[in-house]
């Protein structure tokens, strides 16, 4: 039987076992609107097309299935442009569908054109111009394998008006080859033989664990790879959830704003294994006295990352989470004895801290108790970019991979909101919290609409210095205080904001005030903002100047 | 170093401009690209002539794999390969120096491919130094105009004695 593109698309959707897609129709996708409207695939209608491709993005990340967005041609489609940067950075499958002019009216700055596939081109894993609707269902075959396998990432596909609306025999191929993207294999096991003895024979190793921890589905693998060998681990932002936070043997998040014992764990280390991490320049601090002493063990599954930033001495390339199961069969023990005790003691010296003081409510606090009350929920944090970013990975110790999400490599003021959206409607029975900026917030506020129409529960805790907090941190510290263009002399009442939008607001300004209110939000059926009014200057410590050595933390 | 990379890539639109924004984006260099379709006419070949020190070039490489429409890289640098770049010049030619002209056209085994009332196009293939050489040669009379493809390049054959 033949069906136009936009059956088609649907179709293959559902071959896919999408449930739910983020999107906002328009005049090129009105065919595809038309045939959505008849099929059960669930349509969430966000209210700013970077909300749907950040929504897609939270949702992948908090199921681990791949997000789907939708979006007009022309500004529909430019919108999505800083989502799929996001999800580049951040290595998350999501599949972007843009409409186009027809075919025929390409390439004459038609109404609403814009040449999405050349605009994205550097930020997607893969793009797809569709011109022959014979071509559709493999196209669609083609980007769902390629965003969810090897290093995942966004793929997008061009449908100009004509192809939706053109017909085709329907045939949804079981797989599709590829003469160029191959997937890594197994890893060459003597590569393996060589990392286990090295791990043997290392005094001071450290484990630095990334999102493809996450994304490979391996945290499992990791404890008992690090419990077997006793290694402490570090992780970075995208690795929060990849090991337990609290175990004795975490050091917790490494970097620019990571604890003092990560930073001098692998800056002093004799091996550093990185899994699924990129020596990202947050990370690393300055590159030439980056760790001089150790070896460096690079499991990833995307071969241009080894040696990119870092010298690697023993690479293994390919999924982490075979490596790693093959990696605890071989892997032999070293003497880490005297290297915990050093490890202890940097923790006993150096911990993260911070000072309440009377009548003023401290972020740090704030964190702290979202975390102690969601600690054994089902719960999902997300956070906007900053400050609140920073806290947030700093007190909120994560505990299960997918349940907390950020943006990372972009740092998008703005992600957190609707990727809460994506990741409620990817997990309704999650206590989801967006962990916000006053500045932040404001960027995709108005995904507070969409909230309200499907009914999700999201908490919004805006930790409210009424400063863009991060960039004032570093006008402070860098700039003589010299608060250039950082302050919101004016800001809406965000408890109103809630209100109108449809939502619930809470305000709190002391400390006494914030177990409830939190207990509250969480037994509110509806999205909750809770506006904490915080100690304005507040600074994020430890911090290790930008370009400075790993070891050079300040405010520790 | 200069590095000479052979390419195989989808015959598709916009590979080009994804093998071009890739060295642009990551800050690489060409020094010259050439493209052309195969004997398999849905796979087209770019030989791109790339300065880096080794760790660029294993970039370059890697992330040019990393490009779906990317079927193979080769670095043939360090491989024996015959390599040649075609030119194209139109010099100042007066009839009184045209014998002097053709002299050196004869040297390099070049041709001449037009012949103007004041000009002359000379086509010369070869390798880069040879194609140097010509270029050189000719500046004295006045080169009005000079295109060049851009190096293509190919890995010998095995010879019979390795066997
Ligand atoms: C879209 C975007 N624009 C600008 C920035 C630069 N930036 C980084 S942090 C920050 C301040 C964020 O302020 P706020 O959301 O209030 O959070 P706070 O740091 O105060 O917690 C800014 C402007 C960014 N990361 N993203």
């Amino acid at each position: 039987m033949k069906l136009t593109g936009a059956e088609i698309i649907c179709k293959a959707l559902e071959y896919e076992g999408v449930e739910v897609v983020f999107g906002y129709p328009g005049g090129a996708v009105l065919p595809l609107y038309d045939k959505l409207y008849d099929s059960p695939i669930r349509h969430i209608l966000v209210r700013h097309e970077q909300g749907a491709a950040h929504a897609a993005d939270g949702y992948a990340r908090a199921t681990g299935r791949p997000g789907v967005c939708i979006a007009t041609s022309g500004p529909g489609a430019t919108n999505l442009v800083t989502g799929i940067a996001n999800a580049y950075m951040d290595s998350v499958p999501i599949i972007a569908f843009t409409g186009q002019v027809n075919l025929s009216a390409i390439g004459r700055d038609s109404f609403q054109e814009a040449d999405i596939t050349g605009i994205t081109l550097p930020i997607v894993k893969h793009s797809y111009l569709v011109k022959d609707v014979n071509q559709l269902a493999a196209t669609i075959r083609a980007a769902f394998h390629i965003a969810t396998t090897g290093r995942p990432g966004p793929v997008l596909i061009d449908l100009p008006k004509d192809i939706t609306i053109a017909q085709a025999e329907f045939e949804y191929p079981p797989q599709v080859t590829f003469r160029g993207y191959r997937v890594p294999g197994r890893c060459d096991s003597a590569q393996v033989y060589q990392a286990a003895r090295a791990i043997g024979e290392a005094r001071k190793p450290v484990i630095y664990a990334g999102g493809g921890v996450i994304s490979s589905n391996a945290a499992e693998e990791l404890r008992e790879f690090a419990e077997k060998t006793r290694i402490p681990v570090t992780n970075t932002l995208l690795g929060k959830g990849s090991f337990p936070e609290t175990h004795p043997l975490s050091l917790g998040m490494v970097g620019m704003h990571g604890t003092a014992y990560a930073n001098y764990a692998v800056s002093y280390s004799d091996l550093i294994i990185a899994i699924g991490a990129r020596f990202d320049d947050r990370v690393t601090g300055r590159l030439d006295t980056f760790a001089p002493n150790a070896r460096v063990i690079h499991i990833d599954i995307d071969p241009a990352e080894i040696g990119k930033n870092v010298r690697v001495h023993i690479p293994l390339v390919g999924d982490v989470k075979p490596i790693l199961k093959e990696l605890i069969q071989r892997v032999e023990v070293p003497d880490t004895g005297e290297w915990l005790k050093q490890i202890e003691q940097w923790k006993a010296e150096y911990p993260l801290r911070y000072t309440n003081e009377e009548g003023v409510l401290k972020p740090q606090y704030v964190i702290e108790q979202i975390w102690e009350i969601t600690r054994d929920k089902n719960a999902v944090i997300t956070t906007e970019v900053g400050q609140n970013q920073m806290w947030a990975a700093q007190y909120y110790k994560a505990l299960r991979p997918r349940t907390f999400i950020s943006s990372g490599g972009l740092g998008t003021m703005g992600f957190g909101l609707p990727a809460a959206v994506g990741a409620q409607i990817g997990r309704p029975d999650a206590v989801v919290f967006d962990i916000a900026g006053d500045g932040s917030i404001q960027m995709t506020v108005q995904e507070l609409a969409t909230a309200v129409q499907y009914n999700l529960p999201i908490n919004i805790a805006i930790l409210n210095n009424r400063f863009l907090g991060m960039v004032r941190q570093w006008q402070e510290l860098f700039n003589n205080k010299r608060y250039s263009q950082t302050e919101f002399p004016d800001l809406p009442d965000f408890v109103k904001l809630a209100e109108a939008y449809g939502a619930v607001g809470m305000r709190v300004t002391r400390s006494e005030e914030v177990r409830p209110a939190l207990e509250r939000a969480i037994a509110t059926p509806k999205p909750v903002i809770i506006d904490f009014v915080i100690a304005r200057e507040e600074n994020v410590f430890p911090m290790v100047p930008a370009g400075e050595s790993l070891t050079k933390m300040v405010g520790c | 170093m200069r590095h000479t990379l052979a390419v195989l890539v989808e015959n598709q639109p916009g590979v080009l401009t994804r093998v071009a924004g890739l060295f642009s984006r990551r800050g690489y260099n060409i020094e010259s690209l050439a493209v052309g379709e195969t004997h398999e006419p849905t796979i087209s070949r770019m030989t791109i002539v790339v300065d880096g020190d080794d760790l660029v070039i294993e970039q370059v490489v890697k992330q040019l794999n990393k490009l779906i429409d990317v079927i193979d890289v080769q670095d043939v640098t360090q491989a024996e390969y015959v390599d040649r770049e075609l030119v194209l010049i139109k010099v100042n030619a007066e009839p009184s120096i045209r014998g002097e002209i053709m002299q050196i056209v004869d040297i390099f085994r070049a041709r001449i491919v037009d012949i103007g009332y004041h000009t002359l196009i000379i086509e010369c293939t070869g390798d880069e130094g040879k194609i140097r050489a010509i270029e050189k040669s000719l500046k004295p009379f006045g080169i009005l105009e000079l295109v060049r493809t851009g190096k293509i390049a190919m890995v010998r054959g095995q010879k019979y004695e390795e066997d």
